[in-house]
């Protein structure tokens, strides 16, 4: 009797209470729930309320979206020329690539987009992805240099826009991930000259802004060649780019790769993995992870620091923009039109990888718990 | 059929000037298994951490079923194969699920079959009585459950030593008789193993020999019984006193 006392029946488990569903309590909670928070979020709907009925007028109302020069002008900036791109978009995409020719870097960038979209699922990370880019930088290459088959020869220096800024940022951030991985690494070693090697590596580029690192691989380079070769310039700034995003890469890697705890290496070591297998099947596979937010700002960096290739005469997106533009009097004075449009290509792109970050986080996060 | 499976020759080991392991000379013959007690910092992890190479000695020879450790890159992946370990604080890697961390060394080490492998850690996860969480990650299980998952890595390689150090005392108490049960299992089908710990319990059941160490050296060496009926010197009997006091 005494011990049926002394223990208590246990508790059943109950449902938990209803959440304070509904959109009044949400608001109240989030957008008034005391007088700073209420402050705030008039000063927002007032600043809203005084600008988006200009923005709407701009930019749809008043807007001529013809290509229709004379209208254009007769709005004198009191509203949106999107004529100009109407009229330009085809320059502005694809540079100075001959105009006949253009099927060529468009049907070559949905490759690249395509493939792009494909790697994007962990499901899809096997031997055969890098493969697989290899071939398509491939076809990319011969498709826009032509020269066969009725293909009309188009030397690398027309290459240009859309097209032109995937290529180099894909190839150059396909070519920096694993460089930099093995700075990374290098920087850790227990070898003095490797590790001062790395060192040095990373000090020294990211002490010069890039727009000098593509100076001089565009103009020093040739200096060193034999007379008379010149490397093509789209391979000198790609190497530049490379070499410029691997520092900063690199640096974020080794962050995750200091985090690793010691014990990971010695159990790996104490399973007589080399010290490569380590590296790849346990050390990397961690520490790439934790690091995904900062490779994917250096990615957002590298893929609009590519607009700087304009200062070697490359017309990547940006480049063409102006290109579009400054020859032509008539239309030259709506190049703010022109800057959005090619802000918003930028803004598709960032946004895109900013949003793929968090979801790929998400979803390894999930395999590890 | 006693021979030497393990052998320490005056090995010494300095962390900077800090004199770690003083004159070690210590035989371990095959299938002997030994328990090694001390006070905290004595040096006992290094002793064993030096037998597959974690640490490296600075003088004196130190050789593992017939392959003297030295820089030597060869050897010492020779001497890993042939010995497992398991650390205080498991060390599972937590992005493979369990099955992935029992086949990771037999597959890129031991070059096996994917299939092969995959049977052979099963059969070692029956053996530590944990087959059913094959699929789940490492920070999914409790901890007693995760040391059984690194004993069971470490035995995939079908190692001839192995070397634990201080496998229980990063558990709760209710967790340490499982894993300690495993232990015992082992110790009966005659694996080499040297084992850091201060369950006084197991060195009697198991340990065909108990060391005591202190200030990096080997103070006291005996049969267990005789360890702790008569431990010899005072600072046996005064760590002795401490341990078995609670
Ligand atoms: N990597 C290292 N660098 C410098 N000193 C170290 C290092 N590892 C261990 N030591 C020191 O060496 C001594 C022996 O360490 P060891 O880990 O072998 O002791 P232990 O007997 O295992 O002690 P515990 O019971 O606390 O695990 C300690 O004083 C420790 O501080
Ligand atoms: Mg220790």
């Amino acid at each position: 009797m005494a011990a049926a006392n002394a223990m208590r029946s246990l508790i059943a488990a109950r449902p938990a209470p209803p959440r304070t569903a509904g959109s009044l309590s949400w608001l109240r909670r989030n957008l008034f729930a005391d007088w700073k928070n209420t402050l705030a979020t008039l000063l927002v709907v007032a600043v809203l309320v005084d600008w988006l009925p200009f923005v709407i007028e701009w930019g749809i109302v008043d807007a001529v979206l013809r290509p229709d020069n004379a209208a254009c002008r007769a709005l004198e900036h009191a509203a949106a020329c999107w004529g100009v791109i109407a009229e330009k978009y085809r320059l502005i995409l694809f540079g100075r690539f001959p105009f006949a020719e253009q099927w060529r870097p468009l049907v070559g960038m949905v490759m690249m987009v395509g493939l792009l979209a494909v790697s994007c699922l962990p499901r899809m990370w096997n031997r055969w992805l890098p493969v697989a880019w290899v071939v398509l930088f491939t076809c990319f290459f011969v498709l826009m240099r032509g020269g066969f088959a009725g293909l009309s020869f188009v030397e690398t220096a027309q290459w240009g826009g859309l097209p032109l800024t995937l290529l180099l940022s894909t190839l150059g951030l396909g070519a920096a991930f694993p460089l930099s991985i093995l700075i990374a690494l290098g920087r850790r070693s227990h070898l003095p000259a490797v590790r001062a090697f790395c060192i040095g590596y990373v000090e020294l580029i990211r002490g010069i802004p890039l727009i000098s690192v593509l100076f001089m691989a565009s103009f020093m380079f040739p200096l060193f060649m034999p007379p008379g070769k010149t490397p093509d310039v789209l391979l000198r700034v790609f190497v530049g780019i490379t070499l410029f995003a691997a520092a900063y890469l690199a640096e974020a890697i080794r962050g995750g790769l200091q985090a690793i705890p010691k014990g990971q290496f010695e159990a790996a070591d104490s399973l007589g993995l080399t010290y490569w297998q380590a590296q790849r099947k346990v050390v990397l596979p961690q520490a790439l992870r934790m690091v995904i937010p900062s490779i994917m700002n250096s990615f957002i960096s590298t893929f609009k620091d590519t607009s700087l290739v304009t200062i070697v005469s490359l017309y990547d997106l940006t480049g063409s923009l102006g290109l579009a533009l400054n020859g032509d009097a008539n239309w030259r004075q709506f190049y703010f039109e022109g800057y959005l449009f090619i802000g918003l290509i930028y803004w598709i792109g960032c946004f895109s990888m900013s949003r793929y970050s968090q979801w790929i986080e998400r979803r390894l996060a999930a395999d590890a718990v | 059929m006693s021979d030497v499976i393990i052998s320490f020759a005056k090995v010494n080991k300095w962390f900077g000037q800090f004199h770690v392991l003083r004159d070690i000379d210590l035989d371990v013959a095959r299938g002997e298994r030994i328990v090694i007690c001390g006070p905290s910092g004595s040096g006992k992890s290094t002793l064993i951490r030096c037998i597959n190479r974690l640490e490296e000695h600075q003088e004196g020879h130190l050789s593992v079923d017939g392959v003297e450790l030295t820089d030597d890159v060869k050897a010492i992946e020779k001497v890993r194969r042939e010995v497992g370990m398991v650390f205080q604080q498991f060390n599972l890697f937590p992005h493979l699920t369990v099955l992935e961390n029992l086949t990771l060394a037999p597959t890129w080490v031991g070059k096996m079959p994917k299939k092969e492998a995959e049977e052979r850690a099963m059969a070692q996860l029956e053996r530590v009585r944990i087959a059913e969480q094959a699929r789940k990650y490492p920070l999914q299980l409790s901890g007693g459950q995760q040391q059984r998952v690194a004993i069971a890595r470490s035995l995939c390689l079908t190692p001839k030593i192995m070397l634990f150090d201080e496998p229980t005392s990063a558990l709760d108490p209710e967790m340490i008789k499982e894993v300690l049960d495993v232990m015992i299992d082992l110790a009966g089908q005659g694996i080499t193993m040297l084992c850091v710990t201060h369950e006084m319990g197991f060195a009697r059941s198991v340990a065909d020999r108990v060391i005591f160490m202190d200030q990096g050296q080997i103070i006291e060496q005996n049969s267990p019984t005789e360890f702790f009926a008569n431990p010899r010197s005072d600072r046996t009997r005064d760590f002795l006193s401490k341990i078995l006091s609670h």
